[in-house]
């Protein structure tokens, strides 16, 4: 056990940085903009290093809570509780590992206003660390909504052109879905007397109460995550979104639906969870296919990749709510997997739009030509996000898809196209921008990766590969609290059931 | 009637009579000495203030009576009426610039604020529909007369005529519900009121419900709101800063004690009144607020739509209900204060101006007044980790505590449409082309944007002790 709030200490590190440079002398001269940026990517690696560390000490064997810190913060029964277990303990890790790659990708890039733009993200560092590690509704809560705000402004302000139509559909949007979560929070607190998720997690709630507060808590995470049929934001958001902004969108505020999902649904209302396990199964389903192909039919690189992202996320759900081990470490591993890869993919877009300020996959072919490294670990995350044995992305579908199918063959047959139409249009993408004649005058001179961008590139390159071929650091971090997780769900069902049947008779 | 004798019965009103008596020597010095006087009179007008905040806080504890059980200091009254202070207090502060104009020299203006104030106090503090009444008129007029104090203005006058002829009109309302309730009952004290209220009757609903409608003219909540952006347009600035903050609190102040002090034996009668009015007047103001393009007629919204989201803690008619009430008060008094100052300053060189697109580019020409409204924008629109977030969460606890739930889902989605209105300004000052600056900010704007400000993150991340001090003041209510 660490003798330092370790845990307080990633979450806040960042805000204090923010705080430092918002204190900076104002100006938008060169010197500025240096200082802006080296503090942003200082505290960003410190707080990686952090994470790691926590990592390096974290229990793998233990279902329970570790790290955990707890002190009364208002009315006695809301405490400032955080802790992490297998379950969350990845996300903080990959949140804190895409930090510093976003801020490097914004170097160049971002010329307008670099300090509000770096504090913008050291700020939504600290919320979406904040949301994985609380261990308090109220207080989860507060970081998940909170994310809103600077997120609406990164958006808005360094977007592309439709950017106010995307920032206010992104918010609007979340917030609505939120809302209700709000109103099934204080139930569940009126209900229980306490918003402590530990206690939560044991207390056992009246099946009306699951089924509402299931249904709102679903209202929220479904849009997050975002499933079919509530995604709609999610294509302009990504589109307008600056490179960096994509990323951590798709990388990891995606995640917090299906985090929630995990966390919340799962466990406190397990009987609600079994009710609308085919909902979600169905919902999950066109998702996959829906969604897949109309990627198909995007002539934009990012709204290509955002409507990859939906249809994958659709494994997620299915996988969770399978409620078997496979598919729910399948369903992390999904995550972590895409947050990688979606983010990559991201991140090559911008390395393309960056030269030719375009994200029409017209205006490209024959890229392999002139740029011959972008074009390997572009292939290398294409792969990854088809889902091609010895990429991370294949050990995520493939175990979700086993879960489901031991509960529901069917699902999990028509998930399984979700495959094959996944392959069409990324390997459609990349031939189109790729392969071919270089015959664009305008790309006659595009230049290679340069130094920066392999930096930024080449780790997720290796993690897209070692998680391929070497998945046991994820599903080993998570496997204690999984299984911890359906062993509860189904203990809790039982005796749900023995309840409904004493009742019966 | 139980009498504290051993009390004197004087003692409990001193700060009222700081504020008239005050209010009286200003008021003579100021026909002495001429309108040089003005800056002096409005810097006593917020000492007396302060004065009579202090005297209030070292009142002995508990609930004093006095006069006969009409005027009542309790931990309510005690909350409320610091609040008010402070509202009256920081409005004067903001109108300084207002008042150095040339040829606006106006010390009546701290005087009238003054008054006004004190009849917050009564209102605040009533027990009886006597005190009541008397409280409300004694603000209400000094109110029509500061909403015309730019009498050679024709929107100023016309602000204060409107606001008069309605504000009559629903004092009469008023005047004929108190007189129907005391037909029916036998007794204008709220105590009295409540033991004879036991099996209702028709004609007390009546009473009621003509009671509710002078309370609701004076929180500007739906349907009788139809003042509220007109004044708000077109009083001065300062002026309507002043609106904004204590004479709600008092509206709200009164409107909850008289109906949890007075009418508890037909609390499910009023309820259905106060669900209705908060529905309508949140879904008002979000919905209606959408269209604007003047600051100030976005703020009169944004108050009735808020006035709503207090009204769900009456609703719920318990301590927690009124708990919250108070916590909403409390932080609306400090978010709206906070905006209006960044709205007193929206001031170019030929004048001040008043449309949401004169914002546009804020964040450029001025980066720390935009941030500091951005935050109050946010806090409106009820997003954590921001002060409005735990104003917007202790009503809906209450109400579902209460098991109202309908008006609990009704509440957040018209919050949802309400954010839209708020993300519209922060989305011009941050997202839109710069327009040319606003001159400086004075000294006590930025003040006072900074303390509000900061008193919203802090309230937000850490609520605890204002919510304490609400739960214990709605105590002493029931």
């Amino acid at each position: 056990m660490a003798s330092w709030p370790m845990l307080s200490v990633i979450i806040f590190l960042p805000l204090v940085g923010a705080l430092f440079i918002m204190l900076l002398p104002a100006g938008d001269d060169a010197g500025a903009k240096r200082n802006a940026r080296w503090t942003a990517l200082w505290v960003t690696t410190i707080d990686l290093a952090i994470a790691l560390l926590l990592a390096s000490r974290f229990d793998a064997a233990s279902a329970e809570f570790q790290f955990v810190e707890k002190k009364p913060w208002l009315a006695g029964t809301i405490t400032y509780h955080l802790g992490v277990d297998g379950i969350s303990l990845p996300f903080v890790i990959l949140t804190a590992a895409l930090m510093p790659i976003c801020i490097l990708a914004s170097w160049r890039v971002i010329e307008t206003r670099v300090k509000e733009y770096m504090v913008a993200f050291l700020v939504l560092e600290t919320l979406m660390i904040g949301t994985f590690c609380a261990l308090d509704l109220v207080l989860f809560y507060l970081f998940f909504e909170g994310g809103l705000i600077p997120m609406f402004l990164i958006i808005g302000v360094w977007g592309g052109p439709r950017r106010v139509y995307a920032s206010f559909k992104f918010f609007l949007y979340t917030l609505l879905g939120s809302v209700l979560m709000l109103l099934a929070i204080i139930a569940m607190y009126d209900q229980a007397g306490t918003t402590d998720i530990a206690a939560l997690l044991r207390h056992g709630f009246p099946p009306t109460l699951q089924k509402w507060a299931w249904l709102a808590f679903f209202a929220s995470f479904a849009v997050k995550m975002p499933m079919w049929p509530v995604h709609t934001w999610l294509p302009d958001a990504h589109v307008e979104a600056p490179t960096a902004g994509s990323v951590i969108l798709a990388a990891i505020l995606l995640k917090m639906g299906g985090y929630g999902f995990l966390r919340f649904s799962l466990p406190m209302f397990p009987a609600a969870s079994v009710d609308f396990a085919p909902l979600v199964f169905a919902l999950s389903v066109v998702a996959i296919v829906y969604t897949s192909l109309v990627a198909l039919a995007q002539e934009d690189m990012k709204k290509l990749i955002a409507y990859s992202s939906v249809a994958h996320m659709g494994f997620v759900t299915m996988g969770i709510f399978a409620a078997t081990t496979q598919g729910i470490a399948g369903g992390i591993f999904q995550m972590i997997s895409h947050g990688i890869v979606s983010g990559a993919l991201f991140l090559s877009v911008g390395v393309v739009y960056d030269r030719m300020h375009t994200r029409e996959i017209a205006a490209y072919g024959g890229l392999v030509n002139r740029m011959p490294l972008y074009a390997a670990a572009f292939m290398v995350f294409t792969l990854a996000n088809v889902g091609l044995p010895g990429t991370s992305g294949f050990i995520g579908e493939f175990l979700t898809l086993i879960g489901t199918f031991k509960v529901n063959t069917s699902v999990a047959i028509l998930a399984a196209l979700g495959l094959i139409l996944s392959a069409a249009y990324a390997l459609w993408l990349y031939r189109k921008v790729i392969f071919g004649k270089l015959e664009k005058p305008s790309l006659a001179a595009i230049l290679d990766l340069g130094p920066r961008e392999i930096a930024i590139l080449a780790p997720l390159v290796a993690l897209t590969i070692l998680f391929g071929v070497y998945p046991k650091p994820v599903l080993e971090m998570s496997a204690a609290s999984v299984t911890a997780l359906i062993d509860n769900y189904h203990h809790a069902l039982a005796a749900g059931g023995t309840k409904a049947a004493l009742l019966g008779h | 009637m139980t009498e504290i004798l051993d009390v004197p019965s004087l003692q409990p009103i001193l700060p009222e009579l700081i504020l008239a008596a005050g209010a009286m020597i200003l008021l003579m010095l100021g026909v002495a000495r001429g309108e040089r006087a003005t800056a002096s009179i409005s810097g006593l007008a917020v000492f007396l203030l302060v004065v009579a905040g202090v005297t209030l806080l070292t009142q002995p504890a508990g609930k004093i009576s006095v006069f006969h059980g009409s005027f009542v200091l309790d931990d309510y009254a005690r909350f409320l009426k610091i609040l008010a202070f402070t509202g009256s207090a920081v409005a004067i502060l903001m109108s300084v610039e207002f008042l150095g104009a040339t040829g606006r020299q106006k010390f009546e203006y701290p005087v009238l604020i003054l008054l006004s104030t004190t009849g917050m106090c009564v209102l605040i503090s009533a027990a009886d529909l006597i005190a009541l009444y008397l409280g409300m008129e004694l603000m209400s007029l000094a109110l029509y007369v500061i909403a015309a104090i730019d009498r050679d203005n024709v929107r100023s006058t016309e602000a204060g005529l409107k606001y008069f002829v309605l504000g009559a009109l629903s004092s009469g309302m008023l005047l004929y519900g108190c007189s129907l309730i005391y037909g029916f009952t036998g007794t204008v004290s709220f105590a009295g009121i409540a033991k004879a209220t036991g099996q209702g009757g028709l004609g007390l609903t009546f009473g009621l419900v003509f009671l509710f409608v002078g309370f609701c003219f004076k929180i500007s909540t739906v349907p009788f709101h139809m003042w509220t952006p007109d004044v708000y347009e077109g009083a001065p600035t300062p002026v309507t800063a002043f609106f904004s903050a204590s004479p709600k609190v008092a509206g709200m102040a009164v409107f909850v004690r008289a109906s949890v002090a007075a009418f508890p034996g037909i609390a499910s009668q009023w309820q259905q009144i106060v669900v209705f009015v908060a529905i309508a007047s949140m879904a008002l103001g979000s919905f209606a607020a959408i269209g604007q393009t003047n600051i100030k007629r976005l703020m009169a919204y944004s108050a009735i739509g808020n006035m709503g989201y207090a009204l769900i803690g009456l609703a719920a008619g318990t301590p927690e209900g009124v708990q919250s009430v108070l916590v909403y008060m409390a932080i609306y008094v400090a978010m709206t204060l906070g905006s209006f100052a960044a709205i007193i300053a929206m001031r170019r060189p030929e004048g001040p101006v008043e449309k949401i697109a004169d914002l546009a580019g804020l964040a450029r020409t001025k980066p720390a007044m935009a941030l500091f409204l951005a935050i109050m924008m946010f806090s409106l629109a009820g997003i954590p980790p921001l002060a409005g977030f735990f104003a917007k969460f202790y009503v809906f606890l209450a109400a579902i505590k209460a098991g109202l739930y309908a008006l609990a889902v009704i509440g957040v989605v018209t919050s949802v449409v309400g954010a839209y209105y708020y993300l519209a300004i922060v989305k011009t000052m941050y997202f839109d082309e710069p327009t040319p600056a606003f001159v400086p900010m004075r000294p006590e704007l930025r003040l006072v944007l900074g303390v509000s400000g900061l008193l919203v993150i802090l309230i937000g991340v850490y609520p605890g002790p204002l919510a304490d001090a609400a739960a214990a003041a709605a105590k002493s209510l029931f």
